[in-house]
C-alpha cells in the first residue's frame, strides 16, 4: 500500500518536474509508459491470474485504437463517445475470440489467439478506406470538454494517469474478489475447480472479456498519444511486447504489468537514444533480451516478485 | 438417492464399464471394490459428470442427471474426491476450503467486494478444517502439507461443497496405518449428514465402514450385498477376494 502510494506520488510529480526542467519530451514518454502499464496489467489478468497464455492481446489494444481513429476520421472526436466505443468493441472482439479460443488448451490456445490477432492485423492492412498499410493520422486528440485541452501535454498526462489509476484499482478489486479467487483457482487446477462446482469456461471467458475491454481503453489512449493508428498496433510483435512486459514485471504479480512497462520502455528509450553507443544503439533489443533471459532464469516471478521476496526476507 | 441403470462406457474397443446397474440408498456408506483396472474410477467419473456414459441412465434424487455437466451436479449436491490428490497447491488450506464453500453459496460473478472480508465463507471453511483435523494448519499452503494432510484436504474439498452424496475415490491411497484410522474416523463422523460411495482398496476400512458393498470386475458389477454376504459370495471370492481373504 505504501509502495503504491509512493509510486502514485512519483507519477503525479514526474511531469511537473519535467516541465520545470523544460524536458517536455519526457512528459509524453511518461504518458506512453502509463498507457502501456494499463495494457500490460490487462494482459496480466488473463496471463498471470487466469493462467491463459494469450498471444493475441494486441488485437484488443489495436481494436480500441482503430475505433478511436476511425471515429475521429469520421469527425467524431468526443472522448465520451469514442473511448467507451473503443472499450465496447474490444470487449466484443474478446468475447468472440475468447468464446472460440477458450475451447482449446495449452499450445493450441497460444496459437489460436495469435492467429486471430494476425487475422485482424491483415484486415486493417487491407482496409484501404482507413489508410491500409500506412495507417491513419488523427486530426487531433479526442475532446473531453470541461475546458480540458488534451493537446496540452500536462493535461493529457494527467487524464491518462486518472484512467490508469482507475483501471488498476478496478483490476485490484477484481483479483481480490470472489471472481478473482475463482480464476486463480482455475489457473492452479482447472479440473478440480470444475469438480467443486465452477463452470470453468464461463469464468475464463468473463476474465478474457474484462481484460480485452481494458486493453481496448489503453488502445484508445495510445491512438491519442501518437495521433496515429496503424496496423502495427495489432501485429504479433505488439502482443509479444506486452507479454515481455508482464514477464519482466512479474506474471501474476499485481504490479507486474506496470513495472514491466516502465522498465522495458525506459530501457528502450535510454539504450536506443544514447549517443555513446553510436550505431549500436539501434540494437537496443539485444541487451533487453539478455536482461529478459536473466529475469526468467534468476527471478521467475519478475521484478515485482523479486522486490516482494527481498521485503519479506 | 443415486441410481445407475445399464451404464456402459467404452474407450475405443475396450469396455471400461459394462451395463452397470446400481442403487445407492440415502444415508448409507456404499463401498465399491474391485481389482485394479476394474473400472471403478471410470464409473466415479461418469457419476460425477467428468465423463458421459455411452448408454444407460443415471438418476440422482429421482431426477435424471445423465447429461448434466459436472458443476451442475455439484449444485445438486453430488461431489467427488480424487484418487490422485487434486488440490489448489499454492492456496492456503483455508482458501482451498473457502473456495469450495463459495461454489455453493451465492454467485461468484462478483467482481468488486473483497472475498477475504466474507466472514461466512471463512467461518464455514474453518469448521470443515476442524472436521478434517487441519484446524491448526489453516494458513499453510496446501502444497507443503504432508501426504496424509493433503489426502484429508482432498476429501475436505469435496465435503466443503456441502454435498448430499459424496464419491470418495480411494481416500486412503498411500496412507500409513495411523492416517488411515483418522480417515476412517472422519468418514464415520460425516455419515450422519452425507451419503457416501466409497472406492477403496483397504479391505479393513471397507468392512468396517460399509453398509453394503458392490464388486466390480472387468467393468461389470458381479455382486451387491451386505459385507457378510460379500465375504461368502463365491463369485466374488473367485474373481477378487480369493487371495486376500483366503487366509
Amino acid at each position: 500500500m505504501k509502495a503504491a502510494l509512493a509510486l502514485l506520488a512519483a507519477a503525479c510529480v514526474f511531469p511537473l518536474a519535467m516541465h520545470g526542467l523544460d524536458q517536455h519530451f519526457y512528459i509524453g514518454f511518461g504518458a506512453r509508459v502509463l498507457i502501456y502499464a494499463m495494457a500490460a496489467a490487462s494482459l496480466n489478468l488473463v496471463l498471470g491470474y487466469g493462467g491463459m497464455v494469450s498471444f493475441g492481446h494486441a488485437a484488443f489494444f489495436g481494436a480500441g485504437a482503430y475505433v478511436t481513429g476511425i471515429l475521429a476520421a469520421e469527425g467524431l472526436r468526443s472522448a465520451w463517445i469514442a473511448w467507451p466505443a473503443a472499450v465496447a468493441v474490444a470487449a466484443l472482439a474478446a468475447l468472440v475470440i475468447g468464446a472460440i479460443s477458450l475451447r482449446t488448451r495449452g499450445v493450441y490456445f497460444i496459437m489460436i489467439t495469435l492467429a486471430f490477432a494476425q487475422m485482424m492485423y491483415y484486415v486493417f492492412v487491407s482496409l484501404k478506406a482507413y489508410g491500409g498499410d500506412d495507417g491513419l493520422s488523427l486530426p487531433g486528440r479526442s475532446t473531453l470538454g470541461f475546458g480540458l485541452e488534451l493537446k496540452n501535454p500536462l493535461t493529457w498526462y494527467y487524464v491518462v494517469l486518472v484512467l490508469v489509476v482507475a483501471s488498476l484499482y478496478l483490476l485490484h478489486r477484481i483479483v481480490h474478489s470472489r471472481f478473482g479467487r475463482v480464476i486463480q483457482a482455475i489457473r492452479e487446477n482447472e479440473t478440480r475447480a470444475e469438480a467443486i462446482g465452477y463452470p470453468v469456461y464461463r469464468y475464463k471467458l468473463a476474465c478474457f472479456v474484462v481484460s480485452g475491454a481494458i486493453a481496448g481503453l489503453a488502445g484508445a489512449l495510445i491512438a491519442n498519444q501518437s495521433s496515429y493508428v496503424g496496423p502495427g498496433l495489432l501485429h504479433w510483435v505488439q502482443s509479444g511486447t506486452l507479454m515481455i512486459m508482464v514477464i519482466l514485471g512479474g506474471v501474476g504479480r499485481f504490479w507486474g504489468g506496470p513495472i514491466g512497462a516502465l522498465v522495458l520502455l525506459t530501457l528502450e528509450e535510454t539504450i536506443s537514444g544514447s549517443d555513446w553507443l553510436g550505431p549500436y544503439a539501434l540494437h537496443w533489443q539485444l541487451p533487453v533480451g539478455v536482461i529478459l533471459l536473466a529475469i526468467v532464469l534468476y527471478a521467475p516471478q519478475g521484478i515485482a516478485g523479486a522486490i516482494r521476496k527481498r521485503r519479506h526476507a | 438417492m443415486l441410481e445407475l441403470r445399464g451404464v456402459t462406457k467404452r474407450f475405443g474397443g475396450v469396455v471400461a464399464t459394462e451395463d452397470v446397474t446400481l442403487t445407492v440408498k440415502s444415508g448409507e456408506i456404499h463401498a465399491l471394490i474391485g481389482p485394479n483396472g476394474a473400472g471403478k474410477t471410470t464409473l466415479i467419473g461418469q457419476i460425477s459428470g467428468a465423463l458421459f456414459p455411452d448408454s444407460g441412465e443415471i438418476a440422482f434424487q429421482d431426477k435424471p442427471i445423465t447429461r448434466l455437466r459436472q458443476h451442475e451436479r455439484v449444485a445438486r449436491g453430488l461431489a467427488r474426491s480424487y484418487q490422485i490428490t487434486s488440490i489448489f497447491r499454492r492456496f492456503s488450506v483455508l482458501d482451498n476450503l473457502a473456495l469450495a464453500v463459495q461454489a455453493r453459496s451465492g454467485s461468484s460473478f462478483s467482481f468488486w467486494r473483497p472475498v477475504a472480508a466474507e466472514r461466512a465463507l471463512a467461518d464455514e471453511a474453518r469448521a470443515i478444517a476442524a472436521d478434517i483435523n487441519l484446524a491448526e494448519k489453516c494458513d499453510v499452503p496446501a502444497g507443503s502439507l504432508s501426504h496424509g494432510d493433503q489426502r484429508a484436504l482432498e476429501v475436505g474439498l469435496a465435503l466443503a461443497t456441502n454435498p448430499k452424496l459424496v464419491l470418495l475415490d480411494e481416500p486412503m491411497a498411500g496412507m500409513g496405518p495411523e492416517e488411515s484410522q483418522r480417515m476412517i474416523a472422519l468418514i464415520q463422523r460425516i455419515r450422519a449428514r452425507v451419503t457416501v460411495l466409497l472406492v477403496e482398496h483397504d479391505m479393513d476400512a471397507v468392512f468396517r465402514l460399509a453398509d453394503r458393498i458392490s464388486v466390480l470386475v472387468n467393468g461389470r458389477l458381479v455382486a451387491t450385498d451386505v459385507p457378510q454376504q460379500i465375504k461368502m459370495n463365491a463369485e466374488v471370492r473367485k474373481a477378487y477376494l480369493g487371495d486376500e481373504l483366503a487366509a
